[in-house]
């Protein structure tokens, strides 16, 4: 489905990823976790094209979509979640869903939004409000929602779990499972390890703009040097 | 009374013209949060270019629209060489840099064109209509008709199509408008476009009353900006009531004080405004996050 090899990525001259290689296969749930500033959020916005890449490929579905323009990716299949929500504050919470499916104008954008009530009923209720108005918990659902509106065969998320109650991130990994049924293939970036290795096929470890383990989930949260450093035990 | 009304006519044949301004800032603003001073210009621009080619021999309806057409042309062109390159800069950058287009425009119009006065005829005629105890020129109606007609044009595109969403969510956040497929340089053309092609048609439907020559744009900018303030920057709704209030403090400042204190009453919106309510009447963008 998603396949990067040998990726490089810099802010100004500062290059913060390293020959990146890492590949999500159709239908699975990958994580990738990372401390604060390791290099996650700079991947995803390399594979949503809102980063200039330096080096290296991105490979969508067997296509090579390294240089193409951000706003043509969703239409593939690809939609993002990013770091901070990054909702339409001023627009309702309709609207936002409405846009989430821009590149459609079928009668099931429609079908969808029920479909996105369904899964967060918070939405549903505050349909009508400036999204700006909403919760973190609530913002992050719509940010979810808004970005399954894009009807992704691959969906992207950045730390879907930041700053929420704990019985709020068991609901959205639990979507986010749920969406493995669905046929969605996932990629996860995660600070919370231990909740998306949970729920994960398989998992990489990025350090300081570095891929340094890899391997099946359960592998992974078995392995002492990840417990050591980002389980905490 | 009968003087009273007689100046509520003129009041809304002028603010009529203000709202037709404030109205293509709103486009602009909706989609990147800056205010373009050049819009003044595009109104000059549609008056100016109508008046050249109508003198030229083209017929009016014909010479209006290529005006309205240049114009725009002329909009997308400001957003590609001067708007775009400098993306991420401040928006108070931005709008200086607006500023300086405006200067610019006026600069080249008054060597393309000339600096005497013009006018256009009446598009029906120049009876005036009795209304009570007062007139109002056909002129008038089509000014107040016009800006009628680009309000609901307008209310219609923000509220009621996905295109104008699009616009919308490129200025709250042009990230996440990428992130669902919005092509957000496209959509900035766009919004020039139309703010463009607005302001060129308030400058034909208003050149055969007010007269049109090479620096009128100033003067109008600051008035379509003061309307749009005093409505509620962004909001449609705001720009046609503001401009329509504006012009009626005008005429109503003029008729019963002195028509010396006319040209005041905009700046004292823009304070009054600014102290008051910086919202405006109808402002938006209250909710943000937190
Ligand atoms: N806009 C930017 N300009 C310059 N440097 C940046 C910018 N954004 C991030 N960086 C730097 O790039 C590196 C990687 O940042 P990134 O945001 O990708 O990390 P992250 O793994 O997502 O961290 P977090 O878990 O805190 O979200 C960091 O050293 C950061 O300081
Ligand atoms: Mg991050």
């Amino acid at each position: 489905m998603l396949q990067v090899s040998g990726l490089r990525s810099a802010y100004g001259r500062i290059e913060v990823l390293h020959d990146i290689d890492l590949t999500v296969g159709a239908g699975e749930i990958v994580t990738l976790v990372g401390a604060n500033g390791a290099g996650k959020t700079t991947l995803l916005k390399c594979l949503s094209g809102t980063q200039p890449v330096t080096g290296g490929t991105v490979q969508f579905e067997g296509a090579d979509i390294t240089g193409l323009a951000a706003h043509k990716r969703p239409g593939l299949g690809l939609a993002q979640s990013p770091e901070g929500r990054q909702i339409f504050t001023s627009l309702s919470v309709a609207e936002n869903l409405r846009l989430g499916a821009y590149n459609f104008k079928d009668a099931r954008v429609a079908s969808d939004i029920d479909e996105a009530y369904a899964m967060f009923p918070i939405l549903k209720e505050k349909r009508n409000l400036p999204a700006g108005g909403l919760s973190g918990g609530q913002q992050q659902m719509l940010a979810m929602a808004r970005a399954l509106m894009a009807r992704p065969k691959c969906l992207l998320l950045d730390e879907p779990s930041m700053g929420l109650a704990p019985i709020i991130v068991q609901q959205i990994f639990d979507v986010i499972v749920s969406l493995k049924a669905r046929g969605v293939t996932v990629f996860l970036v995660e600070q919370n390890a231990y909740g998306a290795l949970r729920i994960a096929d398989r998992g990489y470890v990025m350090e300081t703009g570095r891929i340094t383990i890899e391997g099946r989930a359960a592998e992974l949260l078995a392995d002492p040097r990840i417990r050591e450093a980002y389980l905490g035990v | 009374m009968d003087s009273l009304l007689q100046f509520l006519f003129s009041g809304l044949t002028v603010g009529a013209v203000y709202a037709l301004v404030a109205l293509g800032f709103t486009i602009i603003y909706n989609a990147s949060d800056v205010v373009n001073f050049a819009q003044g210009e595009f109104v000059m621009l549609g008056g100016m270019i109508t008046v050249f080619a109508h003198e030229a021999g083209i017929p009016l309806p014909l010479a209006a629209l290529l005006a309205v057409v240049l114009t725009a042309a002329i909009g997308v062109a400001l957003n590609k060489l001067a708007i775009e390159p400098a993306r991420g800069a401040p928006v108070v950058s931005i709008i200086i840099i607006t500023i300086g287009a405006s200067i610019f425009i006026r600069g080249a119009s008054q060597l393309i064109f000339d600096k005497q006065l013009h006018r256009l005829p009446s598009f029906s005629g120049d009876a005036p209509i009795r209304i009570g105890g007062a007139t109002i020129l056909p002129q008038s109606l089509w000014v107040i008709g016009g800006a009628l007609i680009v309000f609901v044009a307008l209310w219609l595109f923000f509220t009621r199509t996905l295109t104008g969403k699009a616009v919308l969510a490129t200025a709250n956040n042009r990230l996440a408008a990428q992130l669902v497929g919005i092509n957000t340089r496209a959509i900035m053309t766009l919004s020039f476009a139309l703010s463009a092609a607005i302001g060129a048609l308030a400058g034909v439907l208003a050149t055969p009353i007010t007269l049109v020559s090479y620096d009128v744009g100033v003067a109008l900018a600051l008035k379509g900006f003061a309307a749009a303030m005093l409505g509620g920057m962004g909001n449609p709704k705001g720009a046609l009531v503001g401009g329509l209030l504006l012009g009626l403090f005008e005429a109503l400042t003029a008729g019963y004080l002195s028509s010396q204190y006319k040209e005041a009453v905009a700046f004292i919106v823009i304070l009054a405004v600014l102290f008051a309510m910086p919202q405006g009447l109808f402002g938006a963008k209250s909710t943000e996050r937190v």
